[in-house]
């Protein structure tokens, strides 16, 4: 369970994030949406600390991890998280980048590491990539390593932060359907997207942000169907043509 | 002697005489011993820069201000004085503060150009973190790793490869450096060249073959720099 307390950010004099609440049940797939600049990017990094909220509180399964001294490296390590721009680490192997972590940080066995590793390229299709580096790969390929990554550290959580904004249009599909495959195990997911059909098709809820603040919340249908708000309405009508 | 070297008056006297030269080969294990020292110096001075360079520089990147604050007025005292003065103070003020503490010259002299140059190479490697992307940061971060553990396996590996021939550089000018120990009779290849020199005024043939010893050992990591910027570059 992850709970959002009156989270504001703010950059100098912008409000990013305006008094947000928030409460995201375990096993959830939240989609957020809004125009660019909304901030819902902000929001997602709040959840993992890499954003620090200026106020308010983000509690993950009951720790407080903007408190003082809060263990936020080790909330970390079940928050995994990918990112746009997949940053991938260019001076290892992709089996480098996918046991990376789960060796220094976790402390599990290189064998054990290994192991899983491939385990998991295998699931986005990569395993006979393990040995080549993130540059020789697509960009499509490479968010699939950063999954797999991510996917190593056994999270609880995955947050998603425009997982397909940076790719080609014919790679989005490829990644948007791990993605997809993900969702229906048990973890919980936060997807920050622009991918309508990916919303409709694998999210519990849709959330949409504008200008700092949740103005819709609920379910695919409700949003896409039946939205209560005119900037809601005004987006879709941009997005849906 | 052939008769057109009789003809070259600077061989005959002064300070480059054939009598000179003699004099300098038939003494020249001196200056061998002496370059054994330099080489010592230099490749101890340089693992303590590199130690010192590379703590620094992940000081000066560090989100908190005292770490970074005692980097600059590291760094800023080290590139601001001058090395030859740095020295002295080595060798003459250890003994006050701490008498009886005996530190030998070499030792000295490995403390004086590693910390000098550890200033230095903590500017490379800062600049070199600083062109690693964020991205990278925050990706490491995310799995948890600590602040130290992303600079050890994450940002740093890849800043070394960038900061590679601005060290070579480094490691020319300390090998250079490595000279000031002469003052405090640090038996180095300078120390040397110049005591021989001056005992029977024979300087020039000995800066010659000196400076020439200099260049055999800077010369190939100057070509080295060369190569590894083009691979940069290739990069």
């Amino acid at each position: 369970m992850i709970e959002l307390i009156g989270v504001s950010k703010h950059f100098g004099l912008h409000y990013a994030l305006k008094d947000i609440n928030l409460q995201v049940p375990t096993g959830q797939k939240l989609v957020i949406i809004g125009p660019s600049g909304s901030g819902k990017s902000t929001l997602i990094r709040c959840i993992n600390m890499l954003e620090k909220p200026s106020a308010g509180q983000v509690i993950i399964d009951g720790v407080d991890i903007t408190a003082h001294r809060a263990p936020v490296a080790k909330v970390r390590q079940e928050v995994a998280m990918v990112f746009q721009q997949f940053n991938l680490y260019p001076h290892k192997t992709v089996l480098e980048n996918v046991s990376l972590a789960p060796i220094v940080v976790c402390g599990i066995s290189k064998e054990e590491a290994t192991e899983s590793a491939l385990k998991y390229l295998d699931r986005v299709g990569l395993a006979e990539k393990a040995d080549q580096y993130p540059a020789q790969l697509s960009g499509g390929q490479q968010q699939r390593v950063a999954i797999a990554r991510a996917l190593n550290m056994h999270p609880k959580v995955m947050l998603f932060d425009e997982p397909t904004s940076a790719l080609d249009p014919e790679m989005i599909q490829e990644v948007l359907e791990v993605i997809i495959g993900l969702a229906h195990s048990g973890i919980t997911m936060l997807v920050v997207t622009h991918e309508m059909g990916f919303a409709k098709e694998a999210a519990d809820r849709v959330i949409f942000i504008d200008d700092g603040s949740i103005i819709e919340d609920g379910t695919p249908e409700h949003f896409f169907e039946n939205p209560q708000h005119d900037r809601t309405k005004l987006f879709l009508s941009k997005i849906l043509r | 002697m052939p008769a057109f070297i009789e003809n070259i008056a600077f061989l005959q006297e002064g300070p480059f005489a054939i009598p000179r030269w003699e004099a300098l080969f038939t003494n020249i294990d001196v200056i061998w011993q002496g370059a054994l020292v330099t080489l010592l110096v230099a490749s101890l001075g340089l693992v303590l820069a590199l130690v010192l360079g590379t703590v620094i520089g992940v000081m000066s990147t560090s989100h908190w201000k005292i770490p970074r604050a005692i980097a600059r007025v590291y760094v800023e005292f080290f590139q601001n004085t001058p090395l030859l003065i740095q020295v002295f103070m080595l060798y003459n003020a250890i003994p006050l503060l701490y008498p009886g503490l005996f530190i030998p010259v070499i030792v000295i002299g490995i403390m004086g150009v590693g910390m000098y140059h550890g200033a230095y190479i903590g500017e490379v490697v800062r600049a070199g973190i600083q062109s690693i992307g964020r991205g990278q940061l925050e990706a490491a971060l995310s799995q948890g790793f600590s602040y130290i553990g992303t600079m050890r396996y994450v940002i740093i590996p890849q800043a070394m490869r960038i900061v590679l021939p601005p060290l070579t550089n480094q490691a020319v000018n300390l090998i250079k450096n490595t000279s000031v120990i002469a003052i405090i009779a640090g038996g180095d290849l300078m120390y040397a060249g110049d005591s021989f020199a001056g005992r029977y005024g024979h300087y020039g043939p000995t800066y010659v073959v000196v400076g020439l010893i200099y260049f055999m050992m800077c010369f190939p990591l100057a070509v080295l720099t060369r190569r590894l910027e083009d691979r940069t570059r290739a990069a």
